[in-house]
């Protein structure tokens, strides 16, 4: 079981309190989680990520297990720990402001 | 008795404002899809109910918003309204929010790159929508202008997207965007022409279409931007920011451009001045009055740089004889002190009689009057910056 934390505004669009829970096969990388979160929450689709491209929107980022994994290649395997669902994966709206 | 639905798009939402045919007291609705960018909100002329939203974030991207009860219940288009989108069935699929740029070769090989500040070719890249045109005869069928600037149709409520490659290959090679992105702002459709669509965009120009869409081309003969644009000739580049005209009268078109004020007898083959007495012909939004065609108002800006009244008051001005000729309206605007800006989509006329006029500040006022401009009164003061302002007569 794959753990997802949303910020608010994807949490409102998709309907949801708290953290989403994604069942998946290996492996886990950022790209199949997306993959599985766009499958069961479709409104999210290109709110994260460019529908065409898949890039990944500027202003997005992603943690997990403290690191900053936003600049990783979508394809490499996520840590062990979120993976086993023991840490969740962040989806973040990047820091802004002056 | 006829009432009044005014759509206001903010940087931090949707608001609604409702009044009855006097409009003196207003009921104040709020904010909806608090926290993102409204860009506009528009409801469909032959279905009051049928309203359509543009909600943005530089974060979160594009959602296009439908509501089919006047703005009470919202949703994205695919899902049924009162069914929650977790359910099996009707669940929105994204493809309400998908902008994809027309790539087929069937489609005459649309270019794919337009030109960057630098002047080298730069790929085109959806970034939002800006505007949202609601067909004049189908409910279902709603035109949207985007940035990077192009032009989609939704023929199924919203549900899904077209573009209207035609138009980029309007020399599009060659638009570049303005200061503020390059965006295709302003949509015209012609009852008395059902295939003719008018677009404008920011830093390209207007352009036509005389059939539905296939094809266009670019209508700025005579258009001059001395600073900005040196070639007098230039078919494309020019900043228009705004274009409006009469439904009577559909070949008379009224352009505020980022200097200038403008206007064509010819359905746009060619431009002529009109700014006359104006205190600075830089500015944003322009309309028309409901029932008078040669009635038109801006609101002049100082300058490029200083987007802001000039001498800190904030005057519509009001021309009717067709321009050349402009009248400050100031009674019940704020005449000193003030420096707002009035963005190109933030005014609008209602069709009542005395023809209500409204507009919508980056200071978060709307103000309203009753009398075609003659008096001036707040509706709200402190929303969030109006981005955009359209009214509906309901009755």
């Amino acid at each position: 079981m794959i753990r997802v934390v949303l910020p608010e505004h994807f949490r409102t669009l998709a309907r949801v309190e708290g953290e989403i829970q994604l069942d998946m096969a290996l492996p886990i990388t950022q790209k199949t989680i997306l993959d599985a979160l766009e499958t069961q929450f479709p409104m999210l689709r290109g709110t994260i990520r460019d529908q065409d491209t898949k890039k990944r929107r500027p202003f997005i980022r992603f943690f997990a297990c403290a690191q900053d994994l936003s600049h990783e290649n979508p394809d490499t395997p996520l840590p062990k720990t979120v993976a086993t669902g023991v840490e969740p994966f962040l989806i973040v709206g990047a820091m802004a402001g002056g | 008795m006829s009432h009044i639905r005014v759509l206001v798009g903010t940087r931090k939402g949707a608001f609604i404002l409702t009044s009855d045919g006097k409009r003196k007291e207003w009921e104040v609705n709020g904010p909806m899809f608090g926290g993102w960018e409204l860009f506009h909100l528009k409801g469909s002329p032959v279905d009051h109910n049928r309203l359509y939203a543009s909600q943005s974030s530089s974060w979160f991207g594009q959602i296009i918003q439908r509501s089919d009860d006047g703005g009470k219940t919202w949703y994205q288009p695919g899902t049924p309204p009162d069914q929650p989108t977790m359910a099996p069935e009707g669940i929105p699929i994204g493809e309400s929010n998908k902008f994809a740029y027309d790539t087929s070769s069937e489609t005459a090989k649309p270019l794919t790159t337009h030109q960057w500040y630098d002047g080298s070719q730069h790929p085109w890249e959806f970034k939002r929508v800006w505007h949202l045109e609601p067909s004049l005869t189908d409910p279902d069928t709603v035109y949207a202008g985007v940035e990077d600037a192009a032009l989609f149709r939704s023929t199924n409520d919203g549900l899904s997207w077209q573009e209207l490659s035609g138009l980029r290959n309007a020399k599009g090679n060659l638009w570049q965007p303005g200061a503020g992105g390059m965006c295709l702002h302003t949509i015209l459709l012609d009852k008395s022409h059902p295939t003719r669509i008018f677009v404008a965009i920011s830093a390209a120009g207007t352009f036509r279409t005389d059939d539905n869409g296939k094809t266009w081309r670019p209508l700025n003969h005579r258009l001059k931007s001395k600073m900005e644009l040196p070639d007098p000739s230039a078919e494309v580049g020019h900043c228009v920011h705004s274009l409006t005209f009469h439904p009577s009268h559909p070949n008379v078109l009224f352009m505020q451009k980022h200097w200038d004020v403008m206007r064509s007898d010819d359905a746009g083959e060619s431009w002529h001045e009109i700014s006359g007495n104006l205190p600075s012909d830089f500015g944003f939004p322009i309309e028309v009055h409901a029932h008078e065609p040669e009635t038109i108002y801006v609101v002049p800006i100082t300058s490029d740089s200083e987007h802001y009244p000039p001498d800190g008051k904030l005057r519509v001005y009001r021309s009717r004889t067709g321009g050349n000729e402009w009248v400050a309206l100031t009674n019940g605007l704020p005449q000193q002190d003030c420096y707002v800006n009035v963005l190109r989509d933030a005014m609008a006329v209602d069709s009542l009689d005395p023809c209500g006029l409204y507009v919508g500040t980056t200071g978060g006022q709307v103000y309203v009057s009753a009398d075609a401009g003659d008096r001036w009164a707040p509706i709200v003061r402190d929303l969030p910056p109006a981005l955009s302002i359209e009214v509906q007569t309901l009755p």
